[in-house]
């Protein structure tokens, strides 16, 4: 090759900063550069870290539960709103899990946390709507920054075994909204049973009927079962799996009972903010009718391989501007995607079934 | 086979600068969507699949009128060496455009998650359900689209040294083609135009 002359520079200049360029962008986009994002993997790491390190082979939240099957009878109303085919009339099964908040899959029953339902419905063309729900009708945050905060901040100080109560009181100043919630936590009846609890979407949603007509909806499924509540005074003294039993042992007996409430905002009405609960008489629709026929702990049964992620849907039912909503989907397919690589571990129910077998 | 024209196929011109855009696309977007559980993240994964799939399908119709037409031959005066890089580069490239799309839906497949086009399109699974070879294929995902961007990078500074260096005519083969000019040794093959912009 002859010398370089100034225009041969010239042009590996040229193809020098084209790739410099292309890859400067793409550290960008992958947040290697600029400010820091927060990741799917934070959320876990810091879910991990509250529970006193990583549980392999559980999810990051919610790792106690029992998985159930059943089936979804919709009568068709619930179309008003949202043309999703799940609630066009007729019946669909369906899988689902009952779990409690928490990172330890051997944590006591006798707890003041989250009682959790999560579903998967599924329509014959493939179109799926899950649901991870709550027993409350709020969260204690609005955004992912503030709820990484509060697992930091609610992380017990290794050793006290409790969280430093310092931050505590500086996250509570910050954060009136999480101090709200303990408030609600602290009136509200804790169900005494997984079957009488009713459970709420948390988060609004997008629905849109065939007239084209879009409008945020929250849900909520309200048992049949009449609610009473656990002795908050004397919750120590359940046994480690008490509801999880009884669960079972109830639905051995016969089926529990939901009805799908669709609960239409009114104008006004906060619909970015899983914080923030809607006051007085909304318009809402009974759409169906829940049925749980049968519970299986998660060695056998399906719900332990499925990642209940709410931003799961079909046609029809649609993202809000929630910003909790790409959190949580963020926050549980990273919980997911790090248990799938460790591969399964016992449940405390399945736990329960092989002691019981070698008695 | 080698092609006595010497550019490609308009066809393949047109296809090679559609999923040029995708794939850069595609790339920008994934990335970005591991990174960040903010309001984009949504809007990113609706994105996410159905150009993965349309990939998919641009590179079915794309390889056997690759291998149906074939490829102008490369400059007499290019090193063998170089002669067998090119060649096994583009077989890369190649299976990336294959490989990356697959594994997507089949990563999803194996996770039990539903492979959502959107309109009411999901399409079936074609792995089992199964949580180890789910979180198998999602880390070979994210290894492949990586080493793709890579390769791609690699790739355009080979055809920008072919335009801007050598001026051999072998980068006027896959953009405006030789047929209003002189032999492609003698083409003035300096357009620069076709480099990525970055997104903003």
């Amino acid at each position: 090759m002859p010398m370089f002359d100034r225009r041969t520079i010239s042009a590996f200049a040229l193809i020098g900063a084209t790739v410099l360029a292309l890859l400067t962008g793409f550290a960008w986009a992958a947040g290697w550069l600029g400010p820091r994002r927060i990741s799917g993997g934070d959320i876990t790491t810091a879910l991990e870290a509250n529970s006193g390190g990583v549980k392999p082979g559980y999810r990051r939240a919610h790792a106690k539960g029992l998985c159930f099957t059943g089936d979804f009878a919709a009568n068709g109303r619930g179309s008003a709103l949202s043309t999703a085919r799940t609630l066009h009339a007729g019946t669909l099964p369906v899988l689902g899990r009952f779990s409690l908040a928490g990172g330890n899959p051997l944590a006591g029953d006798g707890r003041n946390v989250f009682h959790s339902m999560a579903l998967l419905l599924k329509t014959p063309d493939g179109q799926e709507w899950r649901m991870a729900l709550d027993h409350t009708p709020i969260f204690p945050v609005a955004d992912v920054a503030s709820f990484i905060t509060l697992q930091r901040a609610t992380t017990p100080d290794p050793k006290t075994g409790k969280p430093d109560p310092a931050v505590l009181k500086a996250l509570l100043a910050a954060h009136p909204e999480v101090k709200a919630f303990q408030g609600y936590m602290a009136k509200a009846v804790l169900p005494n049973s997984f079957a009488n609890a009713t459970y709420y979407s948390i988060n609004a949603f997008r629905f849109t009927d065939a007239g084209g007509t879009t409008r945020f909806v929250r849900w909520q499924f309200v048992p049949e079962a009449p609610l009473a509540g656990l002795d908050k005074q004397h919750l120590d003294q359940l046994p480690r799996d008490a509801l999880f039993q009884e669960m079972i042992a109830r639905t051995a007996k016969g089926p529990s009972r939901w009805h799908l409430l669709l609960v239409e905002a009114n104008p006004g009405d906060v619909t970015d903010k899983a914080t923030v609960a809607w006051q007085g008489p909304h318009r809402t629709i009974d759409a169906g009718t829940l049925t749980i026929r049968a519970t299986q702990p998660e060695e056998t049964g399906s719900c332990r391989d499925f990642n209940f992620d709410p931003t799961i849907l079909p046609e029809g039912i649609a993202l809000s501007d929630d910003p909790l909503l790409a959190a949580r989907a963020k926050g549980y397919s990273s919980s997911f995607t790090r248990r799938a690589a460790e591969g399964p571990h016992p449940s405390a129910v399945g736990e329960d079934l092989a002691k019981g077998a070698q008695q | 086979m080698t092609r006595l024209s010497p550019d490609f196929n308009p066809a393949l011109r047109v296809l090679h600068w559609l999923m040029a855009a995708l794939v850069l696309a595609m790339l920008f977007i994934g990335v970005f969507m591991v990174s960040t559980s903010g309001p984009a993240y949504g809007t990113l994964l609706a994105l996410h699949r159905p150009i993965g799939i349309a990939i998919l399908v641009l590179v079915v119709l794309r390889l056997p009128l690759r291998l149906a037409t074939g490829a102008p031959a490369l400059p007499e005066d290019l090193a063998p060496l170089q002669k067998r890089i090119a060649w096994g580069s583009h077989v890369l490239l190649y299976a990336a455009l294959f490989a990356l799309p697959l594994i997507g839906w089949g990563m999803l497949s194996a996770g039990g998650y539903p492979v959502r086009l959107g309109d009411g399109i999901v399409l079936p699974p074609i792995l089992p359900h199964d949580l180890a070879l789910y979180a198998l294929l999602r880390a070979v995902h994210t290894a492949i689209a990586l080493a793709f961007f890579a390769l791609i990078l690699l790739h355009l500074a080979a055809a920008l040294m072919h335009g801007l260096v050598r001026r051999d005519g072998v980068l006027r083969s896959m953009t405006i083609g030789h047929h209003r000019s002189s032999p492609p040794s003698a083409a003035d093959d300096d357009k620069s135009g076709e480099t990525a912009t970055l997104p903003t």
